[in-house]
């Protein structure tokens, strides 16, 4: 993890409130993984929390970060212009876990709503590391962001809750009306779809990853207020809570209570 | 060359400044991002007897320049501390500042006495902790109980104490004297104020807990208050802390009359503020002329 000030090389809006902003910031977008994230901080001081963002994708030299306008903080990131900077600390967490192990396996990405952008990410990795890739993406509506980014690593299976494309319905509708048959799956998205898939891997004994989400001050492991409840004892904290920020926000679904 | 050493309840620092407890950790995360070495000392996040699972989130929210918490304590106990935590903070040069925790009297000295072999240089003990014994209200509150239980830490401990001290009380002089007669070596202040947000369009409270600590810039005037108060009522040293920014911040409570300051919450906001709090204290002394940084100690004038 390093700590750097990236220069943006575009921010633009993809969809309604959604923006896509690149950063040049070579130190810490050469050692990103899927799964990870970044802190970005507000010039405003009197915000004073970094704002979590996963990593969309990287390469030597950039990250692209994919977010919604929800509130002050990303409202003022949205209105950064290429050649501004942006201070920024990552890459944090840990990340799914390393693709050479799925080789030849059937990976189900799924991604909901503003959870799709790591797994694009997830995706190209995956499907490099010689995993048969497919992705699962759940929109609101017809507005599918970044879903065709996805086709070049695998299928991709969509549901709507409006019912305008795909299938009507959630993730799990559209992966079995598709019978999917996973050998792993992995996931972000919101509370109840993850929520869902660790009912649905339980009973079905499929190894599931999801990446959660919690408030977080420092997003570094130091302060202890992004916690989720494990089943077991935690390593680090010695008592049944891990941290989302360091010893996630990839979790195996059967360890966290939620 | 400008001097910026203290010497703080007879351990003597390199500089005056220091982390706020439970905004640091054990150093370890932050190590990463910044330099620990270069840091006067390190204060630990609280530790008890056994491991505290703290409370359920959200444990933190963000205010205006600044924010509530309310992590509940949780610490993985003094057996993991004294194993894992402070044999890595004691591979730096720096001091450390061990911060205690406990729901009664018996669980702080438990605490204590396991620290009496320890490599600790300062104990510094948060009685902002709920009293089980008292309802859950804290130690800090009642001169008092203030006085009891620093005198029985006192018997105990090997290493100096510093008691730290709750702002949420009418007068903090006579909480800081009632530290004084129980034998305090120092004391150090501001803990956080208790605060509350709500989130207006779930109608729901921001915290799990309801109520948390409010820390951050938006302490800093109330911090420079109290530190000023204490000091004109004691003589003990003085670690300050509450809203540090800036070296500026810093500077400030110590001309209030703080020996040291930590730096807290800004340490989210920006991972190097304690090295950039030391870098502009010594660009002030060098500014104004000043040899030692002893001469600014609560060197302000009506
Ligand atoms: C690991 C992780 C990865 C994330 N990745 C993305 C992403 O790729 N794209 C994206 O659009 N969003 C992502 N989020 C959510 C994003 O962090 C929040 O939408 C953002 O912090 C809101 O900030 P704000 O100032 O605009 O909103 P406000 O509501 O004004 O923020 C107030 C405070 O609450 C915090 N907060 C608000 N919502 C969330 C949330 N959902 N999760 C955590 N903290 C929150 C803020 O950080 C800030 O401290 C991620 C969150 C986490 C924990
Ligand atoms: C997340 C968080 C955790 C804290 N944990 C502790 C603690 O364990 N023990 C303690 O004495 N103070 C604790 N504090 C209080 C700080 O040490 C400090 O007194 C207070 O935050 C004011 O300083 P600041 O405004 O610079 O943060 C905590 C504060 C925060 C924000
Ligand atoms: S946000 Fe501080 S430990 Fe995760």
């Amino acid at each position: 993890m390093t700590e750097t000030n990236g220069s943006i090389t575009a921010n633009k809006e993809i969809a309604e409130g959604i923006f896509d902003m690149k950063v040049k910031a070579p130190e810490a977008a050469s050692c990103a993984k899927p799964g990870q994230f970044v802190s970005l901080y507000s010039t405003d001081q009197s915000r004073l929390l970094p704002r979590p963002i996963s990593i969309c994708n990287a390469n030597d030299q950039t990250l692209r970060l994919v977010y919604r306008v929800a509130g002050a903080g990303t409202k003022e990131f949205s209105e950064k212009r290429a050649g501004e900077t942006i201070r920024l600390v990552g890459p944090l967490g840990n990340g799914f876990p390393e693709a050479a192990g799925f080789a030849g396996k059937r990976v189900f990405l799924f991604g909901g709503g503003i959870g799709i952008p790591p797994m694009l990410y997830a995706a190209g990795v995956y499907a490099a590391a010689g995993a048969g890739v497919t992705a699962v993406l759940g929109y609101r509506d017809q507005n599918t962001f970044l879903a065709n980014e996805f086709s070049p690593f695998g299928e991709v299976l969509l549901a709507t809750e409006d019912g305008s494309v795909g299938t009507k319905g959630n993730v799990l509708d559209a992966y079995r009306e598709a019978k999917g048959e996973a050998d792993v799956m992995m996931a972000c998205g919101p509370l109840p779809m993850l929520r869902a898939l660790q009912q649905f891997s339980r009973e079905n004994g499929i190894p599931c990853f999801l990446s959660l989400e919690e408030k977080m001050a420092c997003a570094v492991g130091a302060c202890l207020g992004c916690v989720v409840k494990t089943v077991k004892e935690d390593a680090h904290s010695h008592v049944k809570n891990a941290r989302v920020c360091k010893d996630g926000p990839v979790f195996l679904a059967e360890e966290i209570v939620f | 060359m400008v001097n910026t050493e203290v010497t703080f309840c007879g351990v003597t620092m390199k500089n005056p400044v220091t982390t706020a407890s439970g905004t640091f950790g054990s150093g370890m995360e932050y190590s990463e991002l910044t330099d620990l070495n270069a840091l006067g000392a390190v204060t630990t996040k609280g530790v008890a007897n056994v491991p505290w699972q703290g409370n359920d989130t959200p444990r933190v929210a963000e205010t205006p320049s600044g924010m509530l918490n309310a992590i509940g304590l949780q610490n993985p106990g003094i057996d993991v501390f004294l194993e894992r935590d402070l044999p890595f903070l004691r591979q730096y040069e720096t001091k450390i500042i061990v911060n205690v925790c406990g729901h009664t009297e018996e669980e702080y000295l438990a605490v204590v006495e396991r620290l009496a072999e320890a490599p600790a240089d300062l104990l510094e003990i948060n009685i902002s902790c709920p009293n089980v014994k008292a309802g859950g209200i804290s130690f800090g509150t009642d001169p008092k109980g203030v006085e009891a239980i620093t005198s029985s830490i006192k018997k105990k401990a090997k290493q100096p104490v510093i008691m730290k001290l709750s702002p949420n009380v009418t007068s903090i002089a006579e909480i800081a004297r009632a530290a004084e007669s129980g034998g305090a070596d120092g004391i150090s202040l501001i803990n956080t104020i208790t605060g509350m947000k709500i989130d207006v369009e779930r109608r729901r409270f921001a915290l799990s807990n309801r109520t948390g600590g409010l820390s951050g810039p938006a302490i800093h005037p109330v911090a420079v208050r109290m530190v000023y108060e204490a000091a004109q009522a004691v003589r003990v040293p003085i670690l300050g802390m509450g809203g540090v920014r800036t070296a500026e911040d810093a500077l400030e409570l110590i001309l209030a009359g703080a020996t040291m300051v930590a730096v807290g919450t800004t340490n989210f906001a920006n991972p190097h503020a304690t090295l950039d709090v030391i870098d502009g204290i010594r660009a002030y002394m060098e500014r104004n002329q000043v040899q030692n940084l002893t001469e600014l100690i609560g060197a302000v004038s009506a």
